[in-house]
């Protein structure tokens, strides 16, 4: 059963690929594909060119054309409907096996261990291809296949009209097997498998729409930054291996109690082996994770098809880093140093992502720093210590994210490749079911009680408050803060999306409710966000958590959280809730009863307004520090290095004299017979005189 | 005065300084330059005769014939080649023969 939970996936990625590659074999045979005309190009092409696009270029194209989605130029490859109907059956199925494992492995305790075959061996280096289920696998298992599946499902609708939806789906179907690599690995390079598998597929989704610049520009950036946390994360592993002989999990849990204390000797410093581990280990997870100081990749990444944005860069790639070090929890456990660092980042990017959000105007990226936020909330329970709680959220977020990203996606499609909300308005007359479903992603985002987000925020912001480390209290000041910034942001997309007055007659007259192909996912996903709180909550949090995980999820001796968290005093627990509520109201003063403030607020705070505008200036900052030197590092070493020294000096400089020489040497055969015979002269002379001279000696 | 072996190996150094001048001085025309040839070796023969009369040597007039058959042989192959050459390239003149020009 878990092997085809695993393999069916791949299975559907390789046939949707063969029909893809058979397709443009097809399309273009014997030949490359010609280059396609991006949209801004398409009004450029004559009118009577068959294929120019039949829509007037917008009128915002100047503003907003990087996020225009491309309009149809091409006819759908063949196999398209085979390609979507295969991968999404295959999904589907996955999904299913994967709840009975769910229940099999949580409630009736049957944890596996399945040796499929032997990745490497080398030395004392030795990996499996193993699953490993245990319920932290299972809870992943279920988060990735339910909402890879919808996602599928979606996809069909949403990418309608795009040519390329063989290779779609395939990459979508390869994404989803290398995350459940990820999530059933029994040792670190399997996990690091899976880790690049999805960062690769991340790179290719986020590209998809390769004629893009930007798209491609994002696609570079996301992995580049990635290979940042992945360099540490590797270092991780090698240090693992060297401190304890072994990298699959079993033995190095069971090794890790003596590590405690041990240092760890590099070049002329001594560590604590168990801080370094972990740090270094947490160094991925902050890449894939986009956490404070690697987080910059993630906007950028909504340029993207808003499905990949959903499944991807909301609901389980970005969660991998979640899971690693709750996969880890028991070298986390005896790493406090490591811990308080987990918990103080988490925090960070929780108050940072959510102050960015505030001001932001694309819809896809307000929810993707709050997808960012809501990873730092996850952070901030591992670094507690409070695992299980982390865990719950990440599978509560999964749900309601992914349903605020799919909504938007209706929303996208509904105002016609729309993504400024200053430029939405008024729309929940014109599509209201869109509209319910993001009502309630919003509320379970918040954490309105009762929905799914209540249970699993609350309980981390709770976790923060009683747990025991040294940036425990930050956190907690910092995640109730963004609490309010959340349901701020949150309450502004609403409200800027669809109340008040349309601000753009044309989209809005145009704007239509999505297919049901796409509503029917937004209608589970919406279920999810309301369901997946209660029944969840006693296995996540409280008692509950170690009668379930077991094994799975390691909590020390001291580490009393989820106990503590039950004796906390009632005003702390309805903190969340006031902050929600705080938000709310700001943001209906703010857009509903004055929509004048906001914009008198930005005038006022200007230099605030810009800063939080910009992104904290990140990305000018890595331009400044990292980007610039590079490029003239780069520079250096090609125009001095490889162009002077080595083209002048170097192996090519030496041949080039030779041919210098040689050439000069050729222009001495001119080819004049008198030439020859002077020289012939000039030679018997020179011989008859040597031996003249030569001779009166002898 | 009487005639001495000097003065018959100046007129041939005499005329071989002519035809090595007339090899590279020319700038016209292929039979000169053969016409050239011939004047060395004759030079040679003028040589090759003195030394013989000089020495009472009869070696040497032999050779002389020897070198005139082989000034003969030459001429006639010469002259062929030089035939051959004007039909195919219609022109004999020493600027225009450079196929040989790196």
């Amino acid at each position: 059963m878990y092997e085809a939970i695993v393999v069916l996936p791949l299975l559907g990625a390789i046939i949707a690929g063969v029909i893809a590659l058979v397709g443009a074999r097809n399309r273009y045979p014997g030949a490359s594909p010609p280059p396609v005309h991006d949209d801004h190009a398409a009004p450029l092409v004559p009118a009577d060119h068959p294929r120019a696009a039949p829509s007037p270029p917008s009128p915002h194209a100047v503003i907003d054309g990087s996020h225009a989605e491309e309009p149809q130029t091409e006819p759908p490859a063949a196999g398209s409907q085979a390609a979507e109907l295969i991968t999404t059956t295959l999904l589907v199925i996955s999904c299913v096996l994967s709840w009975f494992a769910f229940f099999d492995v949580g409630f009736a305790g049957h944890d596996a261990r399945i040796s499929l075959f032997t990745f490497i061996t080398s030395g004392d280096l030795h990996s499996d291809w193993a699953l490993r289920v245990d319920p932290l696998t299972a809870v992943m298992l279920v988060v990735v296949t339910t909402i890879s599946s919808l996602v599928h499902i979606y996809s069909i609708g949403y990418m309608e009209e795009d040519p390329y939806k063989p290779r779609f789906f395939s990459y979508l179907s390869l994404f989803t097997f290398a995350m459940l690599m990820l999530a059933t690995s029994d040792n670190l390079v399997q996990l690091f498998f899976g880790w690049e598998g999805v960062g690769l597929m991340s790179y290719l989704l986020i590209g998809f729409w390769y004629h893009k610049p930007e798209a491609n520009a994002a696609a570079i950036k996301a992995f580049l930054v990635n290979r940042v946390g992945d360099f540490g994360f590797s270092l991780g592993i090698f240090t693992v291996f060297f401190l304890t002989g072994a990298i699959d999990f079993d033995t190095v849990f069971a090794q890790a109690p003596g590590l405690v204390g041990k240092n760890f000797h590099f070049l002329s410093w001594n560590f604590d082996a168990l801080t370094v581990i972990c740090l270094l280990l947490f160094m991925g997870a902050m890449g894939k994770s986009a956490q404070f100081l690697l987080h910059t990749w993630l906007p950028d990444a909504m340029e993207g098809p808003t499905p990949v944005s959903a499944l991807i860069h909301a609901a389980t790639m970005v969660t991998a880093g979640v899971f690693m070090v709750a996969r880890l929890s028991p070298l986390f456990e005896l790493a406090p140093v490591a811990a308080a660092f987990v918990t103080f980042i988490g925090a960070t990017t929780a108050i940072f992502a959510a102050t960015v959000a505030l001001v932001q105007n694309d819809i896809k990226r307000i929810i993707a720093y709050s997808t960012c936020s809501q990873l730092g909330y996850m952070f901030v329970a591992m670094g507690v210590g409070a695992y299980s709680v982390g865990m719950f959220h990440l599978f509560t977020h999964a749900s309601f994210k992914a349903l605020l990203f799919l909504g938007s996606g209706s929303v996208i499609i509904a105002m016609h490749h729309e993504q400024d909300i200053r430029r939405m308005g008024g729309l929940w007359r014109k599509i209201p079911f869109t509209y319910a479903v993001m009502l309630v992603g919003t509320l379970a985002l918040t954490g309105f009680p009762f929905t799914a987000g209540y249970f699993s925020k609350d309980a981390i912001i709770e976790a923060a408050a009683v747990g025991t480390n040294p940036m425990a209290t930050y956190g907690f000041i910092m995640t109730v803060a963004a609490a309010a910034l959340t349901s701020f942001y949150s309450w502004r997309l609403i409200f800027k999306t669809f109340h008040g007055e349309p601000h753009d007659r044309r989209h809005y007259e145009a704007a239509h409710e999505s297919p049901k192909v796409m509503l029917i996912p937004l209608a589970l996903l919406a279920i999810g966000s309301i369901a997946a709180g209660w029944p969840f909550f006693t296995l996540f949090t409280g008692h509950g958590a170690g009668e379930f995980f077991r094994e799975s999820l390691k909590f020390g001796p001291n580490n009393t959280v989820l106990e503590d968290m039950e004796h906390l005093p009632v005003l702390i627990s309805l903190t969340p809730t006031v902050m929600m509520i705080i938000g709310f109201l700001v943001a209906w003063q703010f857009y509903i009863r004055r929509p004048d403030l906001p914009e008198a607020l930005a005038r006022n705070q200007r230099v605030l307004y810009q800063f939080l505008l910009n992104k904290w200036y990140f990305d000018e900052i890595y331009d400044f520090l990292f980007v610039r030197p590079t490029i003239w590092l780069g520079r250096l070493f090609w125009k001095g290095g490889d162009g002077f020294v080595i083209d002048g000096l170097g192996p090519d400089g030496v041949s080039s004299r030779v041919l210098d020489v040689t050439r000069n040497v050729v222009r001495l055969q001119t080819g004049y017979l008198y030439h020859y015979a002077f020289a012939m002269l000039i030679g018997v002379a020179a011989l008859i005189t040597w031996f003249m001279f030569s001779g009166a000696h002898g | 005065m009487t005639i001495g072996l000097g003065h018959y190996l100046s007129v041939g150094a005499i005329l071989f300084t002519l035809g090595v001048l007339g090899i590279f001085l020319n700038r016209k025309n292929v039979i000169i330059i053969l016409m050239s040839i011939e004047l060395i070796l004759l030079a040679v023969n003028i040589n090759l005769v003195a030394f013989s009369s000089f020495l009472g040597d009869i070696v040497g007039q032999v050779y002389a014939l020897l070198v005139l058959t082989v000034a003969a042989a030459e001429a006639a192959i010469g002259l062929a080649i030089l035939v051959a050459y004007f039909r195919n390239r219609g022109s004999i003149a020493v600027a225009d023969i450079n196929l040989m020009k790196g």
